[in-house]
């Protein structure tokens, strides 16, 4: 490992292959219900292949993360502690938690596993981190996308706790754990349920005006014919305000804080994220060798700039922004 | 079924004109019996109307309703986390709105915990009731069963439901109302002030659906309760809370005082539809249903 852990997404058996072949110090996965927020259907691991993910991982001198990020259901705690039993029976490195249940259970289970704060549990002041820290004994903290790299910086120096930022992948704009949208209309949510505009809800739509992409019905955009339709995804929807129709909420851009990691670095951040569980092998290994070479070249006193735009055809929408860590954004 | 009749706090941006007249008006109605005051969404208003609130809380202590302080529920700066902890410190009752308040609380102090927190489950309500909570606002999101098997688990819990407006649905760091003015946050010259009950969002098909409010985003739809009072008592809800908005609050306060009374629900719905609202009824959650689903539906 590096000056800075290296965190990836698995969000299968060959895609955790790949990201650990391609340099992952720490790999970050689920269980295949509703435990976790990617719960979607073809992804995630049974109890067997995360046994197996840790043994190989562990061979090769990399953790596994196991994210049991969502909010337990009222009446159904037990499914959530049973996701715990078989993370630590599987020797998970870690387990990451947002919910205060989950926090509990865990800790109940085991007094000494290490649990690391959910970006679901939007913990983004030393006051919430320290409730986390001193009730549970979290020894990271992934923060959510809400803070500048400056904010970050005076952050780390003000908690006990690690913490973990993200630097490439889909952004959420709005406080994450904390957003209905997506129940709202389709009454699932990721803190219902694990998912955001489940794929039950999505529909396509072609007419003369080219492809229309809805959500529960709702037209969520509009593109001419020969143009792609993106997913529609609640957040990243065209929106009208008084007829004058825009990206109202965010431009379905994505986060690459590749020319940040000096300063994120500097400010102190333990470890760097990479979002995309549900975005396959190739996307995981293109993603991980591009980050493990500019966190190396870093290490070696080099410049991370021939690697920035290594990634640019893999953003949402084809575009990319450093987001919530440039102030501007707000 | 004695249910309590609950203001929340004020999530839009008033003039402080509007406030004082509004505060004045609402210490008159008898059936409130409780009202949370507080800057919940953005920092940077709390100073524009501390004072005029301060003298409302008064005025409404002196007509006999129970104040409770609402914290902010994201906090951005430094200047968030210096209010919420001057909030936490000098309030009497407090309703804490993010988890940044808990280690700030004086030890033995109650709180409310407020529904922008993530409570989801007994085991969570549990932790709370251990640091000192003693009522819980159920989250908007959590449909009746859920919000039962919290009672179930801690019976002498009172819960509220958001029973009336439209709904906080999420919030950002980023200024929505800013943005559509090409400004942000930090040069915002606060135009969220512009609409009182929040501006309205359409898709691109003219569907009206959601409402933005500076760094909040709330639904267009206006949240009613669709069930009887029996079956909300039943599942441990003991109070109603009313969030303000630029309509017949009155009408309102009026129309669930009468639903508590004779258990009508159409009634309910018909009366709140006469009181200028600014979106159509909506009663999804409650019942596990998309929250937008249409009242009486």
């Amino acid at each position: 490992m590096g000056s800075i852990e290296l965190v990836c997404p698995a969000g299968s058996p060959a895609m955790l292959e790949a990201a650990v072949e391609a340099g992952a110090d720490s790999v970050y996965c689920g269980l295949r219900d509703e435990t976790n927020a990617r719960n979607f259907p073809g992804l995630n691991f049974d109890a067997g292949e995360l046994a197996q993910a840790v043994t190989d991982c562990h061979r090769r001198g990399a953790k596994v993360l196991v994210a049991i990020n969502t909010f337990a259901r009222a009446g159904d705690e037990a499914r959530w502690r049973r996701s715990a039993e078989t993370a630590l029976e599987a020797g998970a490195d870690a387990i990451i938690a947002a919910d205060l249940a989950v926090l509990a259970h865990v800790r109940s289970l085991s007094p000494t596993a290490r649990l690391h704060l959910s970006v679901q549990a939007a913990a983004n002041t030393p006051e919430a981190i320290a409730f986390y820290a001193e009730t549970f004994g979290v020894r990271r903290v992934v923060l959510p996308r809400v803070l500048s790299a400056q904010e970050i910086a005076r952050l780390v120096g003000d908690v006990a706790t690690e913490v973990e930022a993200f630097v490439f992948g889909g952004l959420c704009v709005m406080a994450e754990g904390r957003c209905a949208l997506s129940s709202y209309a389709t009454g699932q949510s990721p803190n219902l349920s694990g998912v955001c505009s489940p794929p039950e809800a999505v529909s396509f739509e072609r007419s003369a005006a080219g492809m229309t992409s809805r959500l529960a019905g709702l037209a969520l955009d509009q593109v001419p014919t020969g143009k792609t339709a993106g997913y529609p995804t609640l957040c990243k929807g065209r929106f009208a305000v008084d007829g004058e129709a825009s990206y109202l909420f965010e431009e379905p851009t994505s986060l690459n804080a590749m020319g940040l990691l000096a300063e994120l670095r500097a400010a102190g951040v333990h470890a760097v994220k990479i979002e995309g569980r549900q975005r396959g092998k190739a996307y995981v290994a293109r993603v991980t060798r591009a980050f493990r070479s500019a966190i190396d070249a870093l290490d070696r006193g080099e410049s991370t700039a021939p690697y920035e735009h290594l990634l640019t055809d893999l953003a949402e929408g084809g575009r990319e922004i450093a987001g919530a860590y440039n102030k501007r954004w707000r | 079924m004695s249910f309590e009749l609950a203001l929340g706090p004020l999530l839009f941006n008033w003039s402080a004109e509007d406030v004082a007249g509004f505060y004045d008006r609402m210490a008159g109605e008898s059936l409130v019996r409780r009202v949370y005051l507080g800057e919940v969404v953005c920092g940077k208003r709390e100073p524009l109307n501390a004072e005029v609130l301060a003298r409302a809380a008064d005025r409404l202590s002196a007509a006999g309703k129970e104040v409770v302080w609402s914290t902010l529920a994201l906090l951005a700066t430094a200047r968030d986390r210096k209010q919420t902890h001057r909030l936490v410190e000098e309030a009497r009752l407090v309703e804490i709105n993010d988890v940044s308040a808990l280690p700030v609380l004086p030890v033995g102090q109650s709180f409310t915990a407020g529904p922008l927190l993530n409570v989801y489950n007994a085991t969570a309500a549990q932790i709370l009731i251990d640091r000192g909570c003693d009522r819980l606002c159920a989250n908007v999101e959590l449909p009746l069963r859920a919000i039962a098997e919290i009672h179930r688990a801690c019976p002498t819990l009172p819960i509220e439901v958001f029973a009336f407006g439209r709904l906080p649905l999420a919030l950002s760091a980023r200024c929505h109302h800013a943005h559509r003015f090409g400004l942000s946050k930090d040069t915002c010259r606060f135009v969220c002030d512009r609409d009182p009950d929040g501006q309205a969002v359409q898709t691109v098909e003219g569907a009206p659906f959601l409402s933005i409010n500076g760094v909040q985003t709330l639904s267009h739809g206006v949240q009613c309760v669709g069930l009887a009072p029996e079956t909300l008592w039943t599942a441990g809800i003991r109070s109603l809370r009313l969030s303000p908005h630029a309509c017949d609050m009155s009408g309102v306060i009026a129309a669930y005082g009468r639903f508590i009374e004779t258990e009508d629900v159409q009634r309910l719905h018909a009366q709140l539809r006469a009181c200028d609202l600014p979106g159509p009824l909506v009663a999804g959650y409650l019942e596990g249903a998309p929250g937008m689903q249409s009242a009486g539906a």
